[in-house]
């Protein structure tokens, strides 16, 4: 068997000899580099553009709005984002020109001799401008979507409660800050437009090629190159740049790279919606929450992008793992003249989860309860409902990760010890421990995945062997690895047999994009029903072949009653002659019963839920303020864990990024522009700065995922910050109610200089 | 300017501007692309080669002053079709993920134990702290490392 197994990931060798080709490490005959020319203003209109007349620019490939043949739109959920300027500036860092030429140096100096001006608007750039509408920048509100999640009735369960906790939480723009840069390739072919590139999602772009130049789906093609991390931030941003790097190739008729540095990658791409969350709680004495009322707000930046769907996810996790039965959850999404935030591991969940932990840790401390022992009071079990409404029929471990969680990082002993060395004096180093329980649904939301019908298939190869066709990326997560294992284990063969197609979409259906916990989950379930008619059908051919009905295919072998028959190859080889090419391709169904109803924003949010509990223990210096993490202990149920060592690597990875979060990494702006774009000043945690890390998987099984398995991607992401911000009350009496807990920041609550901090 | 220096035990010369990176001379003139550019400022490491025993960084270094120098590239980790130990352990304890960090870490973990053969986990953290990755939290990484020291 593969699955459960820790088999070696399979372009493991490629990436540790070097020999693994990024799109930065492609170069082609030809090619022209190109560069994008961007506006430093957060809004404005242009006014002219010139080109200095003593530069020769007969070498310069030189592209603006007016080259776009069809459009001048990214292709995703509203058509609302130019591919460049036309007149309206709406943020900074905007793109208006794309040049191009035969060297860097060239292409940089041609930029040095453009000249724009512009006419400055007043811009809006806070979550704060957008709502007071003094400034109207969309619609007739700046709101780009609303949600709202209703269940039972609020006003009746205050009257139920005890007392009203308010809560106001505050969380910031985050850097997906994968280590390789953006970039893209573009070769113009005889058809149309050949993308090579650094993305998450390959059909996005062929969308957005295939609209920008009204090319067929075969006139389009792209290709994954290997991929050095993604995180969320190549999930929509990479068809820009495809498209970019198309107009430049398609004018100069050659091949055309853009790569972004480092600096352009952190102020002109993606980032985490930052979001405004208030809480209001009604409990009883004895902790049980009667009444939930909550308020987001996130700040969209200056286009749709994929906002709506992030706010979606945030109000669908809003009220956390708990239960109540009378709850109100508003959101919004505003425009800020900022550039658009978008995907980023966690998707809307991170934000919100900061916030409903904190809100349980402002309620323990209230009503004078044990913080473990409230969220025992009130979480979420088998058969409980949540806020949409969803019945929790399987694969609930929120009772098994938290008693995993606490058992393993003493939590209890740790509480103990560490008001003992309270009791005994003062010191200036002072240590605290806090947790954090969290969900988090694996798929898309809602109706996303009856609506995707995501497709993947398998082929026989010529020489016997299996090869999963899926448009799903590898990204560093191991995506190649975890289907060969589903396929060997379903279709009876090794996993050394089972190879992978490269991704390029004129060679693989449309899986649907790599993100949202769902390539396990709903992918590898496609694939393992790919695998279970390819065995079917090949059991047949067989059965005949040598008239053996009650033949099986095990480990590779066909075997009847003891006795081996034949190779799987030998007899695929058979079936090619006899039949032509094995080839079967499935598509996702829901599961039976699993249903949504988007008017009313209820029912089933996802096919099943992660689970997750963190313990944080963290060191304050009293003097500094600095807080530094000493361990993790995170306990995740994400059902079966097709590959263990795997599974843990996203773990720990995403817990590292949440510390971050939590942590350290704040984006500094001035009038909408990144200041901080250098990693010497955008500080995500080193080596140095990991804490020890101890994992737990609980695996309760998803009895429609394949082989039980359930999302694991942006669970992770989703319960650092919420564990060490409650560590660090335990440390310090600071109550900490924005991220990150920078030193700045908890020495002002410290001294109860902060607002939020005697707003109770 | 005609530099010559000794890259993965072979004797190379190439010609360049001397106050080019030497990044970009691993990568646009010798190919050797396993060298990655990650933030063109020396400070994620991804870049990462040993030059004379010392792990720098590679878009920092100008090549005139590697004339001369013996350079090692993650192409020159595996010999003669053999992974380095660090190399085989990275692979079983899932120390690379998406990869890109991967030949900066190798490098400057290779470094460490030429010098150090049995580093501490702390030690370890240290020689790896100019080498930024955003995939794994470090955690199988260091278990790499500290693997490779063991099982040489």
């Amino acid at each position: 068997m593969a699955v459960g197994q820790n088999v070696l990931r399979k372009e493991g060798v490629e990436k540790l000899t070097g020999a693994a080709r990024y799109i930065d490490d492609i170069a082609l005959e030809g090619m022209l580099y190109g560069k994008t020319i961007r506006s430093p203003l957060a809004r404005g209109l242009i006014k002219s553009i010139s080109f200095d007349t003593d530069f020769d620019w007969s070498p310069i490939t030189v592209c603006d709005w007016r080259d776009i043949p069809g459009e001048n739109f990214v292709a995703l959920i509203e058509n609302d984002q130019p591919l460049l300027v036309a007149r309206d500036v709406r943020h900074a860092e905007e793109p208006i020109l794309l040049i191009a030429a035969e060297s860097r140096t060239l292409v940089e100096e041609a930029a040095s001799r453009i000249r724009i001006e512009y006419e400055e608007l007043t811009p809006v750039l806070s979550i704060e401008e957008s709502l007071d509408c003094r400034e109207i920048i969309y619609g007739d509100d700046n709101v780009f979507k609303r949600f709202l999640i209703a269940r039972g009735e609020v006003d009746e369960g205050i009257n139920q409660g005890d007392l009203i906790i308010e809560g106001c939480y505050r969380v910031p723009h985050q850097e997906q800050l994968y280590i390789e840069p953006q970039g893209m390739i573009a070769i113009p072919t005889d058809t149309g437009m050949t993308v090579l590139g650094s993305m998450q999602c390959p059909y996005y772009v062929h969308k957005a090629l295939k609209q920008l130049f009204n090319l067929s789906d075969e006139q389009a093609v792209v290709i994954q190159t290997m991929t050095g991390g993604g995180f969320g931030g190549k999930e929509e941003y990479p068809s820009m740049i495809a498209c970019h790097a198309a107009l430049l190739a398609h004018k100069a008729q050659r091949p055309v790279k853009i790569i972004y540095d480092r600096a352009e990658d952190i102020a002109a791409t993606t980032k985490r919606h930052p979001g405004v969350i208030r809480h209001r709680t009604a409990v009883t004495r004895d902790g049980r929450l009667t009444a939930s009322e909550i308020d987001i707000v996130l700040d969209g930046g200056a286009y749709v992008t994929l906002t709506p769907v992030v706010l979606s996810r945030a109000a669908i996790h809003a009220l956390g793992p708990y239960r109540c039965e009378n709850v109100r959850i508003t959101a919004r999404a505003v425009a800020t003249n900022t550039p658009p935030n978008g995907a980023f591991r966690g998707f809307g969940a991170p934000q919100v989860a900061f916030a409903y932990e904190m809100q349980m840790e402002k309620i323990a401390l209230r009503l004078g309860i044990d913080p473990l022992e409230l969220r025992r009071i009130n979480m979420l079990k088998e058969g409980d409902i949540t806020a949409t409404g969803q019945q929790l029929r399987w694969s609930v471990g929120s009772e098994d990760v938290l008693n995993a969680a606490v058992e393993r990082s003493h939590f209890r002993e740790k509480q103990e010890a560490i008001q003992i060395e309270r009791a005994s004096g003062d010191s200036r180093k002072r240590r605290g421990v806090g947790l954090s329980f969290f969900f988090h649904g694996a798929g898309f939301t809602g109706s996303g995945e009856a609506k995707m019908k995501a497709r993947a298939g398998i082929e026989i190869t010529d020489q016997g062997r299996a090869r999963v066709l899926s448009s799903s990326t590898e990204i560093g997560q191991g995506t190649q690895t975890i289907f060969c294992q589903i396929v060997a284990d379903e279709l009876g063969i090794g996993f050394d047999d089972v190879e992978i197609e490269e991704t390029d979409t004129s060679r693989v259906p449309d899986s649907g994009p790599t993100v949202a916990s769902r390539t396990c989950m709903v992918v590898g379930r496609v694939i393992q029903l790919a695998a279970r008619e390819i065995k079917e059908k090949i059991k047949r051919f067989a059965a005949e072949l040598f008239g053996a009905p009650e033949i099986d295919l095990m480990e590779g072998r066909f075997v009847e009653g003891g006795k081996v028959l034949a190779s799987f190859a030998e007899v695929a080889r058979e079936y090619a002659a006899q039949n032509g090419k094995l080839k079967v391709e499935s598509q996702y169904a829901s599961p039976m019963g699993v249903e949504w109803d988007d008017d009313s924003y209820s029912g089933d949010a996802y096919p099943a839920f992660s689970w997750g509990a963190e313990v944080a223990e963290v060191e304050v210096d009293m003097d500094t303020f600095e807080v530094s993490v000493l361990k993790i202990t995170t306990a995740q149920d994400i059902g079966r864990a097709i590959h263990p060592l795997l599974a843990a690597g996203q773990i720990e990875g995403g817990t590292l990024q949440a510390v971050g979060y939590g942590l350290t990494e704040e984006l500094v702006w001035d009038q909408g522009r990144i200041v901080n774009r250098m990693l010497t000043n955008y500080i995500i945690p080193t080596s140095m700065d990991a804490p020890d890390m101890e994992t737990v998987i609980v695996e309760k099984e998803y009895p429609h995922g394949p082989f039980g398995a359930k999302g694991v991607g942006e669970l992770p992401m989703d319960g650092a910050a919420p564990a060490i911000a409650a560590a660090v009350l335990n440390a310090t009496g600071a109550f900490v109610s924005e991220i990150p807990v920078t030193p700045e920041r908890l020495m002002m609550i410290h001294e109860g200089t902060r607002r939020e901090s005697n707003e109770d | 300017m005609k530099i010559e220096f000794e890259i993965n035990n072979t004797r190379r010369e190439v010609d360049s501007p001397p106050m080019r990176r030497l990044l970009d001379v691993l990568r646009e003139d010798l190919r050797l692309t396993g060298t990655k550019e990650g933030c063109g400022e020396g400070e994620c490491g991804a870049c990462s080669v040993i030059v004379n025993g010392e792990v720098i960084n590679s878009c920092l270094v100008p090549v005139c002053q590697t004339a001369g120098a013996s350079i090692t590239t993650v192409e020159g980790l595996a010999k003669d079709g053999r992974l380095d130990p660090l190399q085989q352990a990275f692979l079983e304890c899932g120390g690379a993920q998406c990869g890109i960090c991967t030949p900066g870490m190798l490098i400057a973990a290779r470094a460490l134990l030429d010098i150090n053969s049995q580093p501490t986990r702390d030690e370890i953290k240290e020689a790896i702290a100019g080498n930024l990755c955003r995939c794994t939290g470090y955690v199988k990484i260091i278990d790499a490392i500290e693997k490779a020291a063991l099982d040489p």
